[in-house]
């Protein structure tokens, strides 16, 4: 069952990448690029007052008939992104926010890493091991 | 000399300013505007860091905030009043470059300025 996720940051360039490997890569990709499409839309909809969304756990943004995908924004602008195959249907919402959680807690720990320069690419074993453990939950 | 001192100051705290926002606004719900995130920094951020909150804000709701804290700690152990009142920019750039730096982070570009008067009191 594949799966990806995706960290971006506030001026949407990937910071983070990871997907298990799928027959059918393009429509993977273009979910995810669909999903942050989404997530964008959203935010500048809060912008203007026209959704009051407390919350930094964005939901469900996009299912297509193969594919879901979720959204995250963090209060510094960092957008995550997970896309999940559609025919898994046991993830419930609150794994999901958990899993955006945990995302989210790794990736304040790498921003509190003084050897870390803020905008650049994300390479730490820490938040590979965090996210493989996830992936392999997913799955 | 001095001048370089006090750019590298304020240059690392604007690195641990970013870092410190990240995590205090981890489980926060979002800021509805420039004034929330203004409040955050006087009560949360500030109680976190120095342990007391900011006296006063001010803002001419135009971009301009004024925060005064009138006993901030890291110019309580020098006299009160103006005996070492040179030195005191040294001590103060530093928390500027937080300020900037967890602005920054949240999105909000700024010029953090500091002005002490008398001491332990700062704007």
């Amino acid at each position: 069952v594949p799966g990806s996720v995706v960290c971006c940051s506030s001026q949407n360039y990937p910071l983070y990448i990871r997907s298990v490997p799928t027959e059918n890569e393009l429509k993977f990709h273009y979910t995810v690029h669909t999903s942050l499409d989404v997530v964008d839309e959203k935010i500048s909809a809060m912008g203007k007052a026209l959704v009051d969304q407390r919350e930094l756990y964005l939901g469900l943004l996009y299912p297509t008939e193969d594919y879901k995908g979720y959204g995250y924004v963090t209060n510094s602008k960092v957008k995550f992104v997970m896309v999940v195959d559609s025919s898994n249907t046991a993830l419930r919402d609150n794994e999901i926010r958990s899993m955006f959680r945990k995302l989210h807690n790794s990736y304040t720990d790498i921003m509190c890493n003084p050897f870390y320069n803020p905008g650049d690419r994300i390479h730490s074993r820490a938040f590979d091991n965090m996210v493989n453990s996830m992936m392999m939950q997913v799955n | 000399e001095n001048g370089r001192c006090t750019t590298k100051l304020e240059s690392m705290g604007f690195r641990v300013g970013q870092g410190l926002i990240e995590r205090f606004t981890k489980d926060t719900a979002r800021f509805k505007d420039e004034l929330d995130i203004m409040k955050f920094i006087c009560k949360d951020f500030w109680t976190t860091v120095f342990k007391k909150q900011i006296d006063n804000l001010r803002t001419n709701h135009q971009g301009i905030y004024v925060l005064q804290d009138n006993k901030f700690r890291l110019l309580t152990q020098m006299s009160a009043g103006k005996q070492y009142l040179e030195h005191a920019p040294k001590y103060l750039a530093f928390t500027c470059g937080l300020i900037r730096g967890g602005l920054s982070n949240l999105g909000i570009k700024s010029i953090v300025t500091a002005e002490v008067s008398s001491m332990p009191a700062c704007k």
